[in-house]
């Protein structure tokens, strides 16, 4: 029971935060009617897609990758108060800690997810519910990865620099995931079928092209899962000093 | 309260051949150097030393923090994280803010959710006196209220050993007296209480026992009364020729006497009783000036550092 009253009081907390979350959702959804709204109907030249379409799914990417690594930001600045170590004198758990932190982060991706569909249905973006659902479901799949590597991050940096060391993160995995501009051949292309956030984005496009993951974006996503989960729980644990 | 099963205080705390070393820039840091330490359960003890004498290092590995490089902390017979998972253990860790966009009694209440048998949470923040401010956001605190709030974190889990590192530094006077007043009145229901402090008079007034540290040594433990006789020194200073030191030692309220050239320090125990003696056998003392013994002095006695003062001192 105690961890549910963790998890309770973390959501409580993070949705009181209004400058948080104004920034951290609010920006792709300004972003998305920035880009998309003056010529939503538009095709793209070279694409079948319309400005709407295209860019609601690649910003619901981006925006939900914002959200799951925003919980570092938001652990940088617990420990710099002392309540990290005050919550390790205290019996939660790990686990209901890391629970907390796991949906407080999907709470606010999922909202940034609804806010652009929302956008995307009044700038005409239209699809079949099955590619929504298979869509939305694909994307929080992907998201669990990068939701242990913002806790990860949280437990490594400090306030200071929390600033560049997310920003720095979110453009390098945006960039080379394919979510600023298609990453079609080369060694970006290699190298971005690395990393999770490929996987984010080819989620993202399954509202466009209607295909699913491959075998090895399943395996990609499973190892990141693997390997930024135990980062996590070895960063957590390890983080027992006064920053 | 309810009354616990002895079985689970027993043992109270123990601490044997604690050592903890740090890297730092110029080699290491010999932070705890061997501490040997039992506080009994129900006993009230202060951990009393300078900055830098391992006050904290000390606690953070009581409390689970850090794990030492050498020797044994056990509370009540566990290791501390399993007394920390028991909910046996309530700190107040040493500096520290609160969390922002909760209200204190929020904040409160989802620490004592934590433990298997908290306090009620009005009555903590009735104690604490954060009754009026209750539904306040943490982050409008003062910051003696601040401080105040923390404590209620530590008091809500009812916990059966209560630590608290340096709680009062961000307090008023009177903030310290009320903190002092409640931090007793949690004492007297048979909980053990350990609190770090480098004010002499904090652990004269709050507690039963003191334990001085310095240099990550614990240079002396005992009861406060016996502490403060030993450390509680003052200092009296006078121009006076032509007297033996050894002569002055002898005089009633001076425990140690030595001379600088024409001058002349008394170290005193009563110094009331000193300066009375001193002005009756010898009107020529003049210059006199009486000043409290700062504890880093008398740790610096007690540690027996290589000093030419101390070297010099002529016992009575």
């Amino acid at each position: 029971m105690s961890g549910l009253a963790y998890t309770r009081f973390e959501l409580v907390r993070t949705f009181r935060n209004r400058r948080f979350y104004i920034f951290s959702i609010g920006i792709p959804i300004l972003l998305y009617w920035v880009i998309a709204a003056p010529q939503h109907n538009k095709i793209i030249t070279g694409t079948a897609f319309t400005y709407g379409i295209y860019y609601m799914v690649s910003l619901a990417s981006f925006g939900t990758m914002m959200s799951m690594l925003s919980t570092g930001a938001r652990i940088a600045g617990e420990r710099q108060v002392g309540w990290t170590r005050q919550l390790r004198i205290s019996p939660l758990s790990v686990r209901a800690y890391f629970r907390a932190k796991i949906l407080t982060a999907y709470a606010m991706a999922l909202l940034s997810l609804c806010l652009l569909y929302i956008s995307g249905a009044i700038l005409g973006a239209s699809l079949p519910a099955e590619r929504w659902l298979e869509m939305t479901g694909l994307i929080v799949i992907a998201l669990v990865p990068l939701a242990a590597l913002g806790i990860l991050v949280g437990h490594l940096i400090t306030t200071d620099s929390a600033g560049p060391a997310m920003g720095g993160l979110v453009t390098f995995l945006a960039l080379l995931g394919g979510t600023y501009f298609p990453i079609t051949g080369g060694v970006l292309h290699t190298i971005g079928q690395l990393l999770p956030s490929w996987w984010l984005v080819q989620a993202g496009h399954i509202a466009l092209h209607g295909r699913g993951w491959p075998v090895r974006g399943w395996i990609t996503v499973l190892a990141w899962t693997a390997i930024l989960a135990t980062g996590a729980g070895w960063a957590y644990r390890r983080d027992t000093t006064k920053v | 309260m309810t009354a616990q099963a002895p079985a689970q205080t027993d043992g109270g705390i123990r601490l044997n051949g604690l050592i903890k070393t740090f890297r730092g820039p110029h080699g290491p840091i010999h932070a705890v150097r061997g501490i040997d330490v039992s506080i009994a359960a129900g006993e009230t003890a202060a951990l009393l030393g300078p900055n830098g004498a391992g006050k904290s290092t000390t606690i953070d590995m009581m409390l689970g923090l850090s794990k030492p490089d050498g020797g044994t902390v056990t509370v009540f017979g566990r290791p501390p994280r399993e007394a920390v998972d028991a909910g046996l253990i309530g700190a107040m860790l040493q500096s520290g803010a609160l969390i922002r966009d909760v209200s204190v009694r929020e904040l409160v209440t989802m620490m004592a959710s934590l433990y298997p048998d908290p306090m009620d949470v009005d009555e903590a923040l009735e104690v604490t006196g954060l009754k009026a401010m209750a539904s306040q956001r943490t982050q409008k605190l003062s910051g003696g209220e601040t401080q105040r709030a923390r404590f209620a974190l530590a008091i809500v889990s009812n916990p059966e050993l209560l630590v608290l590192d340096e709680p009062t530094v961000a307090m008023d006077v009177e903030g310290r007296r009320e903190f002092w007043s409640i931090m007793r009145a949690f004492a007297a229901r048979g909980r053990t209480v350990l609190f770090a402090t480098h004010y002499l008079e904090e652990a004269d007034a709050n507690a039963d026992r003191a334990i001085l540290m310095a240099h990550g040594r614990v240079v002396a433990d005992g009861p406060t009364t016996e502490i403060k006789a030993r450390v509680g020194r003052r200092t009296l200073r006078a121009t006076l020729e032509d007297v033996d030191p050894s002569t002055l030692a002898c005089l009633p309220g001076v425990a140690s006497a030595e001379r600088h050239g024409d001058a002349v320090i008394l170290s005193c125990t009563d110094s009331d009783q000193a300066i009375r003696a001193l002005l009756e056998r010898y009107p020529a003392a003049r210059d006199i000036e009486i000043t409290g013994g700062s504890l880093e002095e008398a740790f610096l006695e007690l540690t027996g550092e290589p000093d030419d003062e101390v070297s010099e001192l002529v016992a009575p």
